[in-house]
Parts: structure tokens; C-alpha cells; sequence
């Protein structure tokens, strides 16, 4: 079974008809106990960096990172991503999960925000998730705030600069944006996940 | 490079698509979730459901719209029409579209913007402004309840409103030229698009691929929304994108 872990921000229907399509098991679930049985774990996230605090209070954050050390492939989307670095200028006082090193950060004055759109990826093609995924595919994005390139970075855009789209570290992924919203490139990203 | 966004608009009364149809191999052309779907693989880069119904028949059949168009659609999904409160809102999230799109109740209660913002998030709300022009001006007076009552709010004034109160895009139609098929109003666009930093779809006018070229390049809109031209095959948004490509406009093909 793959949880879905809702922590209150936004709307998780999109991600999880996109695994019912794929014939994926899964829940939307805030139980810390569904999120430590759970096979895989998706954590979406629109929305304020600020409401990921609530992972913390719910005990997710726990459940989450327990799993991932027993090597239970984890893959955070948008807001979720960005919550596995170390924090963001969206919200000063909360803290990320720390497990990739820096800071997500306001889009430059000279470029509209929200970044919303379908954009390109620059794709690292050693990468299990964007296995198959073609760099220059299109891929539907819409954020404030952007991962900086890291050494886990496996797929990139350029949008007033180069930032990380992708991440990818042992069973620890992240893409900022929209699989689930991203046509058939997105389905087959998703499939990848489900497929490790 | 971030892409230009063709949007494919569905008309919706009473759960049938109320403009016409010409798409090959569709059991039922007035059928939404079929169109949505039809519209999604020629190449749309988001489906917009505007409901016109009349209001007392409105909430039985758009829910169970919405559920059936999304259920087969993997891009995104903006749905439109009615929408007055957080609960209804959240109702048509739940049903499967990602963002939804408020006109009227958001001129008469802005608040409206910020509490469904701050619940699903600004990405997920399209505040739409429909503009008629001021004759003789280059101002614009927003209207409410499908183009019959004027607000009282200048239109670009209303659009930088909306964002500061948490609108994530604004759906900006063009009364003046919705319908003509003459193209968009780049003007009205322009001064919309200069004034705001969220993203903003123009609409109404669209009736070539040249009228997407001007609106994009003169109008400096991040989106364009038609409905009739794609219903009734004038432009087929295949052909429409490869058009918009040769004239240097950057647009997701193929895709």
C-alpha cells in the first residue's frame, strides 16, 4: 500500500486518482500508524511552507523518517520536497527535515511568481525515477519558491535561473513539480516511483 | 523555457457541453468528459469547465460532472461557475479539479479569495474578470453574473485586489470581444497582465492562430483560453501549437 499523508494542506484527490490509474493500492491517510506500515510514501504538498509544521504535530514526521531509514522509498512533491532540505525563506521559523543540505528561496524580482506552467527539464539521465524521461520534456509546474541545485539534484529547470526539479538520494525522491498533473511524462515518472 | 498556456474552455449546461463539436472517433460530442479528454490528447495544456446553468439546477449534475471529466485527465483541471463559498469549493476539490474559478462571489465578498486560498492553496484559486470597456477610454469595468451587471470596480484595479488577496491567476475575458472571433483585446490584456505579478489567461476573441501570436507577444498574457474555435475545428490545437512554435512563441510540442 502507498500512503498519501495528509497534513491538512491542500488537495490530494489529483495524486491519488493518478495511482489509482496506474492500479497502485493507496490511502489518503494522517495516521502515523498507515504512514509506518505503508510500502511507499507520497507526500504532496501545496500551499505555505509553514503548513509542513504540521507533520511535526500530527507525529507524520516521525513516522516519516523512521520509515525512511528502514529504506522505504519516500517521494515528496512541491512543498513536499522542499521540506526535505533544511528550510525556506517562505517561512523562517520552520524547519525542513534536513536531509538535503540548503535552503529553498524567492524566484528573482525580474521573473512573474507564481512559476505556473509547463516548463523543461534538464534530466540526469542516471536517474531511476526520470527513467525513460527525456530531457526537454515538459512538465507542469506551479510554486513561489524553489530547492536550490544540490548534489542530489537529478533533473533541473531554468526558470530566473537554474533550480533543482528533481531530487534523488538512495530511496529518498522529490520533484517540484506536478506528476500527477504532467500528462503521460508525469504517469510514467509516477509509474517509476510505484515500479522500485 | 517556460511554456505559453493553450487552454481549452468547456461550456457546461445541465451537464452537456453546450457548443458544438467536431472531434473524430467521440461517441457523444456534448459529453464533458469525453471532450476533456479528447481535448487533453490533441495537445491542451489545461481544461477549464465553466458551468452555465441556471443556479437552482446547478449542484446535482456539476459534481458528478466534474468527477467523470476528471477521472481520465492527468493535466490540469480549472472548474468554474457557482462557486460562492469555501464549502463549495471544497466540494468540486473533492470531486477532482486542481484549481477552481470565482467571479461574482468574489466581488461581492473578496474575503471569499483569501479563505479558499489559504485552505487549498493560491495555486488552486482563478479569480475571473469579466471586462467591458469603458467606451472611448482605455479602462475597464468588471462585470458580474455572466456579463449582466456591472460591479463598479476598474478591472485592473480589481485584478491587483484579487492577487493581494490571494488569487493564484486571473481569467480575463474580454467582453468587447467575446464572440466576435476577431481576436483578443491585447490592450485590456497588456494593462491587466503589466499590473499584477501572478499569471494571467486572456479570453474572449480568439479566431486564429495570429490572434494567439498577438495576444502573447503584444498582450503579454502568460495563457490563452478559447472554446468555440477548438469545438467547431477551426484550429486544431495540434496545429494551432506548431503555428504559434514557427512564429517563435514557446509552447509545450510535442507533448
Amino acid at each position: 500500500m502507498i500512503a498519501i499523508v495528509d497534513y491538512g494542506a491542500g488537495n490530494l484527490v489529483s495524486v491519488k486518482k493518478a495511482l489509482n490509474w496506474l492500479g497502485q493500492d493507496c490511502a489518503i491517510t494522517s495516521a502515523p500508524g498507515e504512514v509506518t506500515k505503508a510500502a511507499k510514501i507520497v507526500l504532496p504538498g501545496v500551499g505555505h511552507f509553514a503548513s509542513t509544521a504540521a507533520l511535526a504535530r500530527l507525529g507524520l514526521q516521525d513516522a516519516i523518517v523512521d520509515a525512511i531509514g528502514r529504506g522505504i522509498p519516500f517521494l515528496g512533491i512541491c512543498v513536499g520536497m522542499q521540506w526535505m532540505f533544511e528550510r525556506s525563506q517562505e517561512s523562517p521559523g520552520t524547519c525542513g527535515l534536513g536531509l538535503l543540505n540548503g535552503e529553498c528561496e524567492r524566484f528573482p524580482a525580474g521573473v512573474k511568481s507564481p512559476h505556473v506552467g509547463w516548463n523543461q527539464l534538464e534530466v540526469d539521465s542516471s536517474s531511476r525515477l526520470l527513467q525513460g524521461v527525456p530531457s526537454s520534456s515538459f512538465v507542469y509546474f506551479t510554486h513561489s519558491y524553489r530547492a536550490p541545485l544540490a548534489e542530489s539534484t537529478v533533473a533541473c529547470c531554468e526558470y530566473g535561473g537554474r533550480f533543482s526539479a528533481a531530487v534523488e538520494r538512495d530511496y529518498l525522491f522529490g520533484v517540484q513539480f506536478h506528476p500527477e498533473k504532467s500528462g503521460a511524462i508525469g504517469l510514467k515518472i509516477l509509474g517509476n516511483f510505484c515500479a522500485l | 523555457m517556460l511554456t505559453k498556456r493553450i487552454i481549452a474552455c468547456l461550456d457546461v449546461d445541465g451537464g452537456r457541453v453546450v457548443k458544438g463539436v467536431q472531434f473524430e472517433n467521440l461517441r457523444d460530442a456534448g459529453d464533458p468528459a469525453e471532450l476533456a479528454k479528447a481535448h487533453s490528447e490533441s495537445g491542451a495544456d489545461e481544461i477549464v469547465l465553466l458551468d452555465i446553468s441556471a443556479a437552482h439546477e446547478r449542484r446535482a449534475t456539476l459534481l458528478e460532472t466534474v468527477r467523470r471529466a476528471a477521472r481520465q485527465l492527468f493535466i490540469p483541471f480549472t472548474v468554474g461557475g457557482g462557486i460562492r463559498t469555501l464549502e463549495d469549493a471544497a466540494a468540486v476539490f473533492s470531486a477532482g479539479a486542481d484549481k477552481i474559478s470565482i467571479n461574482s462571489a468574489a466581488l461581492a465578498d473578496p474575503a471569499v479569495i483569501t479563505r479558499i486560498a489559504e485552505r487549498f492553496g493560491s495555486q488552486a484559486v482563478v479569480v475571473a474578470i469579466d471586462a467591458k470597456r469603458l467606451l472611448g477610454t482605455s479602462h475597464w469595468e468588471a462585470y458580474t453574473h455572466g456579463g449582466r451587471t456591472p460591479a463598479g470596480r476598474e478591472a485592473t484595479a480589481w485584478a491587483r485586489e484579487a492577487e493581494s488577496r490571494g488569487a493564484g491567476e486571473i481569467l480575463l475575458t474580454s467582453m468587447d470581444c467575446d464572440g466576435t472571433g476577431a481576436g483578443f483585446d491585447c490592450e485590456l490584456t497588456g494593462c491587466v497582465a503589466d499590473s499584477v505579478r501572478i499569471p494571467v489567461i486572456a479570453s474572449g476573441g480568439a479566431g486564429g492562430a495570429q490572434h494567439f501570436v498577438e495576444v502573447f507577444s503584444e498582450g503579454h498574457a502568460d495563457a490563452a483560453l478559447a472554446a468555440s474555435i477548438f469545438h467547431y475545428g477551426f484550429s486544431r490545437i495540434t496545429d494551432l501549437k506548431q503555428q504559434l512554435g514557427a512564429q517563435g512563441i514557446p509552447v509545450r510540442w510535442p507533448c
